[in-house]
């Protein structure tokens, strides 16, 4: 983990609610994708998480939601101004099980952290197939942006207004060797119980710090209580234990 | 530079700021950070007799200068503090640590403390009969004079080190409750935990904590505080430890000419991880600014 403090060099809108925020700054405690952030926002007490959707050469991708008085400020934020962030926070997800066929499955605002992962898995050689589900056909974002990687993309939207009607287990491919998830909880249960390989989740919760000590984030696992934000985000298949 | 050493039931702090229990685990993942050994010390994560995995999720909520935790003592267990803790503190943290111990029955805080005494990295045992995040425990004892003297007679009976009171804010009369461990042996008083609060989804109209109610913390508390710290001090002889919203040199300051022989620092670690250090950093030029040569003598000014 480290404190550092980052320029604005882009924030531009995405969708209606969407937003990519580029900053330039010392990224060098990100070390996986699935990592996060903790932002410092003027005003607010507590950091707001945000995942990594890409890190390189000194400049952090951020693809936040507006889902509160938080992200609303961050939107309204300019080029120029700076943002005091705690960087390399949470495991994040590991390359090393993949195998030859990964299945990549991001839901709305859990899209963001598959794109460096995408990233990475196609550099390592890796035949990347990715299913980005949305509401509906003005909510897509990044399809292009997975595409140009030279990702497979399926997109799925809960109304049909766009590709496969349905959610992302509506488009699972028939043929793939591990999977990689992020997104809300619901469509977590669902993928869990769809695929037939192992793989790795990545989860949410309210956050205290983001760093580990406040015991605010954790969760119980077959393997023990873990903190989403230290043990975390990112779970494996295997030992996970639904109890919501 | 002036000096910043104080003393604490008998053992010497090099600096009066100590990262509150529950806002700095066990130490050592903030030794990732920076050499915690310029802490006056810290109260470790709140220990009780058996593990304990605390309270369902949501535990945490935002609030104006503040926030609610509702984490309910998630913690491993005294047995495991000792065997697995402790020794990774030892690695990283050389001087006294304050022990902090909460139970749910007079049986559980003895056994806790007995524990712990006997542990050579523990300087002071801090007994929270204050948390209000546990049923049938922790804050039940510190809102009634005679059973939190219970507590304290209690541990005294079974501990050899100065044994701290943490009280709980949530009273009508703190002083009477002060009195009364004092008067059952307590060695110090701490205070304040942290206030009962709560906040409301408004979309889903439910409480945004899955325990509906929590502990608030974080500056916005910071005057309650000093007035508590104030009323306490004057009330008793023991030393006070002062905490509750303090976020910078000049709160601790603050806290001190109130009554507080040392300072707590808490919510403040969970937003910025740094937030002890720089306070400490800070100091010196806070008392160089309001004419304070030596910190100790600072401690209770305020009549």
């Amino acid at each position: 983990m480290k404190q550092s403090i980052f320029e604005i060099i882009e924030n531009t809108a995405l969708t209606s609610n969407v937003y990519r925020m580029r900053l330039a700054g010392d990224t060098s405690a990100i070390t996986a994708p699935g990592q996060f952030v903790n932002i410092k926002l003027d005003g607010k007490f507590l950091r707001r998480p945000i995942s990594v959707c890409d890190c390189k050469d000194g400049v952090l991708t951020l693809v936040y939601k507006v889902v509160g008085a938080g992200t609303a400020q961050m939107a309204e934020m300019h080029v120029a101004e700076e943002l005091d962030i705690l960087t390399g926070l949470g495991n994040g997800y590991d390359l090393t099980t993949a195998g030859e066929r990964p299945l990549l499955l991001g839901g709305g605002v859990g899209v963001p952290p598959l794109y460096m992962l995408a990233k990475e898995l196609i550099a390592a050689g890796k035949d990347v197939t990715v299913i980005l589900g949305f509401n509906k056909q003005d909510e897509i974002f990044y399809e292009m942006e997975f595409r140009a990687l030279g990702a497979n993309v399926i997109v799925a939207t809960a109304d049909g207004s766009y590709g496969v009607k349905g959610f992302v287990t509506d488009a699972l491919p028939a043929d793939y060797t591990y999977f990689y998830t992020c997104g809300p909880e619901p469509m977590l249960k669902a993928v869990w119980r769809a695929t037939n390989t192992s793989g790795q989740m990545s989860f949410e919760e309210r956050m205290g710090c983001g760093f580990g000590a406040c015991m605010g984030c954790s969760c119980k696992t077959l393997t023990g209580y873990k903190r989403i934000c230290r043990e975390g985000p990112v779970m494996r298949k295997e030992e996970i234990l639904w109890e919501k | 530079m002036g000096k910043m050493n104080v003393n604490l039931c008998g053992i010497t702090l090099d600096n009066p700021v100590i990262p509150a229990s529950g806002t700095f685990g066990f130490g050592y993942e903030f030794a990732e950070l920076y050499d915690i050994n310029v802490l006056g010390t810290f109260s470790f994560k709140g220990t009780t007799k058996d593990p304990r995995f605390g309270n369902p999720t949501p535990r945490i909520a935002e609030c104006t200068a503040g926030m609610i935790n509702a984490v309910g003592l998630q913690n491993p267990g005294v047995e495991k503090v000792i065997s697995e803790e402790l020794p990774k503190l030892a690695q990283c943290f050389h001087k006294p640590v304050m022990a902090n111990v909460s139970g749910f029955s007079v049986e559980d805080y003895a056994y806790t403390c007995e524990k712990l005494d006997k542990e050579p990295q523990v300087g002071w045992l801090e007994v929270n009969v204050s948390c209000p995040n546990v049923h049938g425990g922790g804050m039940s004892f510190g809102t009634n004079p005679e059973a939190a003297a219970e507590v304290t007679r209690a541990v005294k009976a079974v501990t050899t080190k100065p044994v701290i009171i943490k009280l709980s804010p949530n009273v009508t009369d703190i002083v009477s409750i002060a009195k009364a461990c004092e008067e059952a042996g307590a060695d110090g008083i701490s205070l304040i935990n942290t206030l009962l609060g709560m906040r409301i989804d408004l979309r889903r109209r439910v409480p945004v904590i899955a325990n509906k109610m929590g502990g608030f913390s974080g500056s916005a508390i910071f005057p309650v505080a000093v007035r508590m710290v104030y009323q306490v001090a004057h009330a008793v002889k023991i030393p006070v430890v002062g905490m509750g919203g303090v976020t910078t040199a000049e709160d601790v300051i603050e806290m001190m000419m109130a009554g507080a022989s040392a300072v707590e620092v808490g919510a403040a670690n969970l937003v910025d991880p740094f937030a002890s250090k720089k306070i400490i950093d800070d100091l010196p030029a806070a008392m160089a600014k309001y004419g304070i040569e030596n910190l100790a003598n600072i401690i209770g000014a305020v009549q």
